[in-house]
């Protein structure tokens, strides 16, 4: 049984590795759409906060049997059973998945910077503000309404850009309609993907074209065998590719 | 003096000592607590919700209304007042205020909210009134005839204004009526 209770709804991203092409045009969206602080020196990626990052990977061998990929990191979502790891540890109720349509949140203004959930996280995808987030001036303009910005002391991470199903949720209701069509609610990173490498929807509807894709023989998780049950699911016709993702020791 | 009379007297100053106390406590709460919590603030325009509707026969969705993307327009800006209000149409104070502040300078007014909520809630209008089919009335307060806009009190401590809805009602409502309470329906 999936974590996901109604069964219904249960939104997930299929990214093609070998679509990729490493332009860091999601991570560029993402930051953008999300409010993601910075600060003028981010030399230091221990402490800089990337909701998408994009991971270089490398097959070690040398020419002409060397092969490069990019893959692209969001939060995976997971569907694990009865929580995901980063929720089940969280002691202010923080983070939770919404078991409607499986997203995994983080209210901010709960969180007390413990940080549990960064260390339960296999994915390094918690990040945790050690600033308070300054936009230099023109910037602020630049911010979304729709997300809130953090504050120092505080953990974020993506959301899978919730704040679009809520609009996308808002129209809908306005229309007189309760279910959302396929596309209404994308992310921006899925959106802004040139390559088309990021496909985003609703696993559990058989007829989706996330759907389809993740039951392609090309599919795998990451860390697989940790059985966090990612909704982030990868596809690569590459083998050394899938034996990295599952590198577990 | 008895000693008898002695110890009705001190019962008599014991009642009169603690009605004094207990009135005096209701005062400090009742009065002057709210008084401290609270700054009041008023409109930058009084205005009348009565004479637009009975005398200009305006309904409420010709300044409250949906967008098309199911956004919900709070109150109207300055360009729907100066559809009709570049020049003055009545004799009042607050109209003339109107359009000498605000219309002819071109200055948004800065109206209060009294119901806004914090940053971080994302509120949707089109879920409860379109899809639960919720009066206006159910959370605001009933604007029909009213003459005069209410002030407005606002916590001190918080900053928020005393109407602002709380998150326990909220939630109290979407547990009775089996709507989802997950963290991200409401917060953003």
């Amino acid at each position: 049984m999936s974590g996901n209770k109604s069964g219904k709804l249960s939104y997930g991203m299929v990214i093609d590795v070998d679509k990729c092409t490493g332009c860091m045009t999601c991570a560029v969206a993402c930051q953008q759409e999300n409010n993601v602080p910075f600060r003028e020196d981010e030399t230091n990626k221990v402490r800089s906060i990337t909701w998408l990052e994009v991971f270089y990977l490398d097959n070690g061998k040398s020419y002409p049997d060397h092969r490069k990929a990019y893959l692209p990191r969001p939060c995976l979502q997971c569907d694990a059973d009865p929580y995901p790891p980063c929720t089940f540890v969280c002691p202010v109720n923080a983070t939770q998945r919404d078991e409607e349509t499986g997203l995994v949140s983080h209210i901010p203004v709960r969180c007390i910077g413990c940080r549990y959930c960064i260390s339960a996280c296999s994915y390094h995808a918690r990040y945790f503000n050690w600033w308070d987030p300054k936009w230099p001036k023109p910037m602020e303009e630049m911010l979304t309404p729709e997300v809130s910005t953090r504050m120092r002391g505080v953990v974020e991470k993506c959301t899978f850009c919730v704040h679009r199903l809520q609009l996308a949720k808002d129209k809908a209701f306005a229309e007189g309609r309760r279910e959302l069509d396929d596309g209404e609610y994308v992310p921006a990173c899925v959106e802004a993907c040139p390559a088309k490498a990021m496909v985003f929807g609703n696993l559990s509807d058989s007829h989706s074209e996330v759907a389809k894709l993740a039951k392609s023989p090309k599919a795998f998780r990451l860390l697989e065998r940790l059985g966090t049950k990612p909704k982030v699911i990868y596809l690569s016709g590459q083998e050394w590719i899938h034996k990295l993702a599952d590198n577990v020791i | 003096m008895t000693g008898e009379n002695k110890q009705q007297n001190s019962g008599l100053l014991g009642w009169a000592l603690f009605v004094v106390g207990f009135a005096g406590a209701l005062f400090v709460g009742w009065i002057v607590f709210p008084q401290l919590l609270y700054s009041t603030k008023y409109q930058p325009i009084n205005y009348n919700h009565a004479i637009h509707q009975e005398e200009a026969g305006m309904s409420c969705e010709d300044c409250h209304f949906f967008r098309e993307d199911g956004t919900y327009a709070g109150k109207p800006k300055l360009a729907a007042c100066a559809e009709c209000h570049s020049e003055p149409q009545g004799e009042t104070e607050d109209e003339a205020k109107l359009v000498s502040e605000y219309v002819e300078p071109e200055k948004e007014i800065p109206w209060i909210s009294y119901s806004r909520q914090p940053d971080n809630v994302f509120f949707s209008h089109a879920a409860h009134v379109k899809m639960a089919e919720m009066d206006c009335t159910d959370c605001h307060r009933d604007v029909e005839g009213q003459t005069k806009a209410p002030p407005v009190k606002i916590n001190r401590l918080t900053g928020y204004p005393n109407e602002v809805m709380k998150m326990y009602v909220c939630e109290d409502c979407h547990a009775q009526e089996n709507v989802s309470n997950a963290c991200d329906v409401c917060h953003k």
